[in-house]
């Protein structure tokens, strides 16, 4: 066997990456695991191997010190780990090509999981581009990782878990909080509750959410309740902050840096290149991939696992990788169907658990509807700086997707291939054309899937590979 | 912006952003320096020339392009720091020099 190839190849080193590599390793397959983090853990356990032997593991709290065990787990699997490795094209088949200290390979094997996790969802409004604005996930990144927090008090904007832990987190570290914007509209609480029947298994992490809402309460810092619109302001980085509630309260404060953040959606970029059927999911307003009971995608032996299959949190990304894991060890023939279906069913009565919540979180934290409909103004694209205004104009000229609303505009264009400007532009042409937001489509997402240098295309090791 | 909340002590280095000695930590991004910097800004756009800083620190926005050891438009929140690194903040277009 090349040293190219291995039975399974595993993109991502998170909850689901390293569940499936520890599960995989356990039948006997050989594992490879490229991720693009200099660390195993994800976005969820960033900097977990560094953090957890210092004292600051206290602060983050326990479900980030979790990652520990799953951490020591995936190193200890035997599974080949390349760390600090960029993913920029892959192919049914299966064939990958990553970039690693400047120089590219390719890699083979017999079956994929895709375990490329979440990014936040894009939050567009006028001033969202000034340096200072940052996403709460960002900022989160910084304290796990950087044990860096803003330097002065620090405003907050928006809706989801996340702001809440963070703010918990942020005081703990001896940070300050100038106020908190939250964009939760009115009147969720009665359209989430009926989804709490099914969640009452769960019911330790809703007191954990409950008991972070009082602490923030008891801080003493203002919290605005129901923010409709939030406006940036500055020169050569956000100076002031304007905002105005859903009842015509409005307030316009001074602000060095501003966090946003409104729930997070599925990595696709991968997944929608191999060609895999995706499908449309209302209650998270996202794409997310069409997949069977184990994780396998309508392409064979590619297996979507994690945050990338639909946001489910740690605990489901774990259960999801172990389950692909299982089906393709029978796939290739290392344990029996009947096996792999009697393991399977206790991952997956845990995985209903784990998910079980998921609803009722969906339900309260839907993204308002301003997210998807920015004023004029509002640069939607970053790379090629087009704006809301720009493109409702072309949208209305022949009924265009999102694709040629690309080249008419360059919007998607820019290094970050439409990752900011996908989902804010589909719901910019589904008002402007009158049709539902999922069937405007999605850009079509063509390698590399991260900028890649000629030189480093014209280090790719194809003689090797042939031999 | 931020600032560091413990002294780095022997994982303590020392990077170059545009020709100026800033102290950063084994194990932190590019980003994460560029963030503690009195400028704020790390780089100035392709397409208007208006300043920009990091924004997601977690690979999706690109917003952090920035010059690493003569390599141009690198992602700094996806790049660990190294000591004696030269980093340069970008300014507008790419231009070609002979």
């Amino acid at each position: 066997m090349s040293s190219h190839h291995t039975d399974l190849l595993i993109v991502g080193a998170g909850p689901a990456g390293m569940a499936a590599a520890v599960t995989a390793r356990r039948q006997g397959l050989s594992v490879r695991v490229v991720d693009d983090q200099a660390a195993p853990g994800g976005q969820i356990w960033r900097g977990i191997e560094t953090v957890a032997a210092t004292p600051r593991l206290a602060r983050l709290g326990e479900a980030y010190g979790a990652g520990a065990g799953s951490a020591l787990a995936f190193r200890q699997s035997g599974a080949i780990y390349e760390p600090g490795a960029q993913l920029w094209q892959i192919e049914p088949g299966i064939r990958a090509f990553v970039t690693r200290d400047g120089r590219a390979s390719s890699v083979t094997a017999d079956a994929l999981v895709l375990a490329t996790g979440a990014q936040e969802r894009p939050v567009p409004f006028p001033g969202w581009t000034l340096p200072g604005v940052l996403t709460v996930g960002a900022a989160q990144i910084l304290l796990k990782t950087s044990d860096a927090i803003p330097d002065k008090p620090v405003w907050i904007a928006g809706c989801g878990p996340l702001p809440l832990l963070y703010m918990t987190q942020l005081l703990a570290a001896g940070g300050q909080i100038a106020g908190f914007l939250d964009t939760t509209p009115r009147g969720r609480l009665g359209a989430s509750l009926r989804h709490l029947i099914q969640g009452l298994s769960q019911v330790g992490d809703l007191a954990k959410g409950l008991s972070w809402d009082v602490k923030l309460r008891r801080a003493g810092f203002p919290i605005v309740r129901y923010v409709t619109e939030i406006v940036a302001e500055g020169k050569e980085r956000i100076e002031r902050l304007r905002y105005r509630t859903a009842s015509g309260q409005s307030g316009n404060v001074p602000a060095e840096v501003l966090l946003v953040h409104e729930g997070v959606v599925p990595n696709v970029h991968a997944t929608l290149s191999l060609g895999c059927k995706m499908e449309w999911h209302a209650a998270q307003q996202c794409y997310r991939p069409s997949l069977d009971a184990w994780g396998e995608t309508s392409q064979p032996r590619i297996f979507v696992a994690g945050d990338g299959a639909g946001i489910g949190g740690a605990q489901a990304a774990e259960l999801r990788g172990r389950i692909a894991a299982l089906r393709i060890a029978a796939q290739l023939g290392r344990i029996s169907e009947g096996k792999a279906e009697e393991v399977a069913g206790g991952e997956r009565r845990a995985l209903k658990r784990a998910l079980s919540l998921r609803p009722l979180l969906d339900a309260y934290y839907a993204p308002r509807p301003q997210v998807f409909a920015p004023p004029d103004e509002t640069i939607v694209c970053r790379c090629e700086e087009v704006t809301a205004g720009d493109l409702r104009a072309q949208a209305i000229k022949g009924r265009p997707g999102p694709n040629q609303l690309k080249a008419f505009t360059r919007a998607g264009m820019g290094p970050c291939q439409g990752r900011q400007c996908g989902y804010t532009i589909a719901h910019i042409l589904a008002a402007a054309q009158n049709r539902p937001v999922e069937e405007v489509g999605f850009y079509r997402i063509r390698p590399p899937l991260k900028p890649v240098t000629l030189g480093e295309l014209a280090s790719l090791d194809e003689p090797e590979q042939a031999a | 912006m931020f600032r560091k909340l413990h002294d780095p002590g022997t994982d303590a280095l020392t990077v170059l952003i545009d020709g100026v000695p800033v102290p950063a930590a084994v194990g932190e991004s590019v980003a994460a320096v560029l963030l503690r910097q009195p400028q704020g800004w790390s780089r100035t756009t392709p397409v208007s020339q208006t300043p920009r800083a990091p924004y997601c620190m977690m690979g999706v926005c690109f917003e952090c392009l920035i010059e690493v050891d003569g390599r141009g438009s690198v992602q700094g929140c996806m790049t660990p720091v190294e000591n004696g690194m030269r980093i340069a903040r970008q300014q507008g277009r790419r231009t070609l020099v002979a």
